[in-house]
C-alpha cells in the first residue's frame, strides 16, 4: 500500500521545517510527476538535507552504535592486514618487470649454471644485458632470526638490470673500487642501523671461505627504492671477491636476470636461450621475470587460498552482526517509520533513509579500520625475515573501500526493504 | 525462595524467551562460531604442518651433516666421511653391516597437480640402509626400486601432491629419465614428501660426484646418542654434527610452524575482539527487551545477584552452542585437509594434513566462553542496576 496524500495537518512532534522539507521532498521526487533521470539527481541534493535526520537515529542508542562500529572497525583492519600479508607473498609478481627474463638451471633453482653462460647468453639476438645472482645465504652473528637475503652479483650489469633500485653516482664508484664492499637495502640499513663504512661479518652454510670459513664485507652504499614495493630488505656484494675466496665450486652462479629489448618477443628470446643450451650438461629454463615470480609464490599454494577464505569468513560474520543490529534498530522505530510515511515521506526516501544510516556505520568503522591498517603497515614489516616486502597497495584500499559500501547496502538492505513496505495503519497500531 | 531457586527459575525463564530474541540470539552465536572455526581452522594448518615435520622422529634415529651446514640442502659429506661416520660408536648393527644410509638430498621441479606450476620436490639418494633406519617406512604400491637403476619410489604425500608420479609412469628431469616403481608411506612424516632412488644412481646424474649431504644412523638404543655424537666430534678426521631426528625435524619446521600459528593467533584474537563486540550488543539488547520483566521479577523480591548470574548464563548458554558448532565446523572443514607448501627452511615442497587436535577443539571451546562471559558481565550488570520503578515503567 502507497501513501501519496500528504498530512493536512503538521504533526505537532516534528519541528515545521521537517514536515516541509518531507513535503517538498515528496512533491519533487515522487516518481508520479517526474522523469527518472531528474529523479535521482534530485533525490542526491536532497539526500543532504536529511543527514541530520540520519544523524539522530545513530545517536539514539548510542552504546549499540559504538560496538556496531568497532566490530566493522576490526573487520577492516584484519582485512588491511591480510592483504598486506598476501602482497608480501606475491610481492615479486607485482615488481616483475615485464622486459626481465630469468634464466635458471632446467632441474631446479639449486643446481648451479656455469659462469661462463653470461657471455653466451648476450649474444643472443634481442638480448640486451646479463646479470648474475647466487644464493649465499649469508647468516649475521649466528642467529637465524637475522636473516636477509644476501648475493654476489656484478655491479654495473645488476645496476643496469634493475632500475628500481637507486644508488648515488658516487657510491657505486665506491663500490667498482672496492673488492670487499656491498650495498645494502635502504630496509636493510635500517633493520640493523647499519651505514656506510661498517663492517659486516655473515657466515654462509652453502659457501664456506677458504681458511676459517668467515666472510666479511665493506658497507659502500645504501640503495633506496625507486618503485613502491621493491624489495629494499638485501645485500649485494661483488661475484670476483665471492669467486676467488669460496673453498669451492669456483665459476658456478645460481641464476641470471637478463633484460631484453622488446618485451614482446619475451617467450620466443626465452626459447632461443633454452635452445642454446639444450643437451648440455646445464640445460636452462628461460622465463619472464613475472612467470618465476608466480611460480615462486605458487609453491606456498592452498595456505593463501585458506587465508582468503578466512577472509570471508570474518566477512560473513561481521555482516551478520552489523545486519542484525540494523534491523534492530529498524524494528524498534516501527511506530515512527508509519508517522513519517503517514506524514507523507515517500517509500524510496523512507527506504534510503535507512540505507543511509548503515551506510554511516560502515563507512565511519570500516574506514577508520582501514585506516589504521596502512598506518600500522607504514611502520614495516614485523617480521622482516619472512615478509622483507611489507605495505598495503592503493588497489587493496579502493577494493576495500568498496567492500565499505557494499556492507553498508546489504546490511541495510533487509531492514530498508522492510521499512519501506511498512504498512501505515500496521506500524502505527504496532505497540500503541 | 532461596537464592539458588531464584537463580534456576530466572534462568530458565531468560532460556524460554530466546526463540523471541532469535535473530539477535542467533547472530551472536554465529558470530562467536566464525571466531571459533577461525581459530582452530589455521592452528590445524600449525599442527598438521608441525605433525608431519616431528612424526618421523623416533628416538634412535640420528642425522649427521656438515657442521655449519644448517640444513641437509646446506651440507656435504665424502665417502671416506660417511663410512667413518656409520661405523662409529653407538650406531646400531645388523650381521650386513651398521644400520647407516649416507644419502644425497637434490632438489628437482615437478608440476603440482592442483595449479600444473613448478615446486620444488625434495628428491633423495638413499642407501639399503635407509628404511630400515628410519622404521617407518612401508610399500603401499608397487616396489622397492632396484640399486643401480633409474627408479624412484615415491612418498604417499608427493603422489598426491604433483603430477605424473603414478605407478608405472615415467618423468624426465634435465637429462635423466626415471621409472616411477612404488609408492611407499612414511608413517605421516616428511619422508613422504620426497622421492627416493639409489644414491649411486643420484650422484653421477646430477654430477656429485662421490659426494653425500648427510648420513641418517640407526643408534643402539636411544641413550647411545651421546656415545655417538662424542665418537664424532672426537674424530679429527670428521668435521660434522650430529641431531637427534626429532630435534632436527622440529628445528626445520620452527619457521613456518611459528609464522602460521602467530598469524592465526592475531586474526584470532581481533576476530574475537569483533565477536565480543556483537555478543555485547546481542546481550545488551536482550537486556533491554526485558526491563520490564526484570523491574518485576525485583519488585517480587528476587534478588540482584540472580539476575546478574542469569544473564551471564544466557549469555554463556549462547557461546557454547557457538563455539561447539564452529569447532565441529572446523573439524569436519579442515581435519584431514590435504595440502602442500614450501618450507623455506629446506627451500622444498612438504605434503601435509591440516590436523584438528582435540587440544585445538577444547581451546577453541574456551575461548567461546570467555567471550560469552565478558559479552554477557556488562549487560549482566547493567540488568541488576536497574532502578526498580523506572524499569516498571518503562514501555
Amino acid at each position: 500500500m502507497r501513501c501519496m496524500i500528504p498530512s493536512p495537518h503538521e504533526p505537532p512532534i516534528l519541528p515545521r521545517s521537517w514536515v516541509q522539507c518531507a513535503k517538498s521532498f515528496f512533491r519533487e521526487v515522487s516518481p508520479y510527476r517526474m522523469g527518472r533521470e531528474d529523479r535521482s539527481t534530485q533525490a542526491l541534493l536532497n539526500s543532504m538535507k536529511f543527514l541530520s535526520l540520519v544523524w539522530s537515529n545513530l545517536k539514539r542508542k548510542k552504546l549499540r552504535t559504538a560496538l556496531t562500529l568497532l566490530s566493522i572497525f576490526v573487520a577492516f583492519l584484519l582485512y588491511g592486514l591480510l592483504c598486506t600479508i598476501k602482497e608480501a607473498f606475491t610481492a615479486g609478481v607485482s615488481m616483475a618487470d615485464a622486459d626481465r627474463l630469468i634464466v635458471r638451471h632446467k632441474v631446479s633453482l639449486i643446481m648451479e649454471l656455469p659462469v661462463s653462460y653470461q657471455t653466451r647468453i648476450a649474444q643472443i639476438p634481442g638480448v640486451n644485458t646479463v646479470s648474475h645472482f647466487t644464493w649465499f645465504n649469508g647468516i649475521y652473528q649466528n642467529e637465524p632470526k637475522n636473516f636477509f637475503g644476501s648475493f654476489p652479483v656484478d655491479p654495473e650489469p645488476f645496476l643496469a638490470i634493475f632500475p628500481e633500485f637507486s644508488l648515488p653516482e658516487d657510491q657505486k664508484q665506491a663500490w667498482l673500487k672496492t673488492r670487499t664492499g656491498a650495498i645494502i637495502g635502504q630496509g636493510l640499513a635500517d633493520r640493523f642501523k647499519w651505514k656506510i663504512g661498517d663492517r659486516i661479518p655473515l657466515v654462509s652454510p652453502i659457501w664456506p671461505r677458504k681458511g676459517d670459513g668467515a666472510w666479511e664485507f665493506e658497507v659502500v652504499g645504501i640503495f633506496k627504492a625507486t618503485k613502491k614495493g621493491a624489495d629494499t630488505s638485501g645485500l649485494y656484494f661483488r661475484y670476483d671477491y665471492f669467486d676467488e675466496g669460496r673453498a669451492y665450486g669456483e665459476g658456478s652462479i645460481g641464476w641470471y636476470a637478463v633484460r631484453i629489448n622488446d618485451p614482446n618477443r619475451a617467450t620466443e628470446i626465452a626459447q632461443a636461450i633454452d635452445n642454446q643450451f639444450a643437451n648440455s650438461p646445464h640445460e636452462t629454463k628461460a622465463e619472464p621475470e613475472g612467470a618465476f615470480m608466480q611460480g615462486f609464490a605458487q609453491q606456498i599454494g592452498d595456505i593463501g587460498t585458506i587465508l582468503i577464505a578466512i577472509l570471508s569468513a570474518v566477512f560473513f560474520t561481521i555482516l551478520l552482526v552489523a545486519g542484525n543490529t540494523m534491523a534492530q534498530a529498524v524494528r524498534e522505530r516501527t511506530e515512527e517509520l508509519g508517522v513519517l510515511k503517514a506524514m507523507g515521506f515517500s517509500n524510496e526516501l523512507v527506504l534510503s533513509l535507512v540505507l543511509a544510516e548503515s551506510c554511516v556505520i560502515a563507512a565511519v568503522g570500516g574506514l577508520a579500520g582501514l585506516g589504521l591498517a596502512w598506518l600500522i603497515t607504514a611502520g614495516g614489516s614485523p617480521a622482516p625475515a619472512i615478509l622483507p616486502v611489507f605495505y598495503l597497495p592503493p588497489h587493496y584500499v579502493i577494493i576495500g573501500a568498496t567492500l565499505v559500501l557494499a556492507l553498508g547496502l546489504v546490511a541495510g538492505a533487509l531492514p530498508a526493504l522492510h521499512a519501506m513496505r511498512l504498512r501505515i495503519a500496521v506500524a502505527l497500531r504496532r505497540d500503541a | 525462595m532461596n537464592w539458588i531457586s531464584q537463580i534456576v527459575s530466572v534462568t530458565l525463564f531468560n532460556l524460554r524467551t530466546i526463540p523471541e530474541r532469535k535473530a539477535s540470539a542467533m547472530a551472536a552465536a554465529v558470530g562467536i562460531a566464525g571466531v571459533v572455526a577461525v581459530f582452530i581452522g589455521v592452528l590445524s594448518i600449525a599442527a598438521g604442518f608441525r605433525a608431519a615435520m616431528t612424526i618421523s622422529g623416533p628416538d634412535d634415529v640420528a642425522i649427521v651433516l656438515r657442521s655449519g651446514a644448517d640444513s641437509e640442502m646446506t651440507s656435504g659429506l665424502s665417502r671416506d666421511d660417511a663410512r667413518l661416520i656409520a661405523d662409529s660408536a653407538g650406531v646400531a648393527r645388523t650381521a650386513e653391516g651398521p644400520l647407516a644410509s649416507a644419502e644425497l638430498f637434490l632438489m628437482i621441479n615437478l608440476p603440482k597437480r592442483s595449479t600444473a606450476t613448478d615446486a620444488n620436490v625434495p628428491f633423495r639418494g638413499v642407501e639399503k640402509a635407509a628404511a630400515t633406519v628410519r622404521g617407518n617406512i612401508k610399500m603401499i604400491e608397487g616396489r622397492m626400486f632396484e640399486p643401480g637403476r633409474n627408479e624412484v619410489i615415491v612418498g604417499a604425500g608427493a603422489a598426491r601432491a604433483f603430477a605424473g608420479l603414478d605407478v608405472g609412469k615415467k618423468f624426465r628431469t634435465g637429462q635423466n629419465e626415471w621409472d616411477v616403481v612404488g609408492i611407499f608411506s612414511g608413517g605421516g612424516g616428511v619422508s613422504e614428501s620426497e622421492l627416493w632412488t639409489d644414491a649411486a644412481v643420484l650422484q653421477p646424474a646430477y654430477h656429485r660426484g662421490n659426494s653425500f649431504q648427510s648420513v641418517y644412523a640407526k643408534l643402539a638404543s636411544p641413550e647411545a646418542f651421546q656415545q655417538f655424537k662424542d665418537a664424532l666430534t672426537t674424530n679429527p678426521q670428521l668435521k660434522v654434527k650430529a641431531v637427534r631426528q626429532g630435534e632436527f625435524l622440529a628445528e626445520q619446521s620452527s619457521m613456518l610452524t611459528g609464522f602460521i600459528e602467530s598469524i592465526g593467533v592475531f586474526i584470532a584474537a581481533l576476530m574475537a575482539l569483533g565477536a565480543l563486540f556483537g555478543a555485547l550488543n546481542t546481550m545488551y539488547s536482550s537486556v533491554a527487551a526485558r526491563t520490564r520483566e526484570i523491574g518485576t521479577l525485583r519488585a517480587l523480591g528476587f534478588g540482584s545477584s540472580p539476575v546478574v548470574l542469569s544473564v551471564m548464563f544466557e549469555s554463556l548458554v549462547l557461546a557454547l552452542i557457538g563455539g561447539t558448532a564452529g569447532a565441529a565446523a572446523a573439524y569436519f572443514a579442515f581435519d584431514g585437509f590435504k595440502a602442500a607448501t614450501i618450507n623455506w627452511q629446506t627451500f622444498s615442497q612438504v605434503a601435509f594434513a591440516f590436523d584438528v587436535t582435540p587440544q585445538l577443539l577444547v581451546q577453541g571451546v574456551i575461548c567461546a566462553t570467555l567471550i560469552g562471559l565478558l559479552g554477557g558481565l556488562f549487560p549482566a550488570i547493567r540488568a541488576a542496576r536497574l532502578p526498580i520503578a523506572a524499569a516498571l515503567r518503562s514501555l
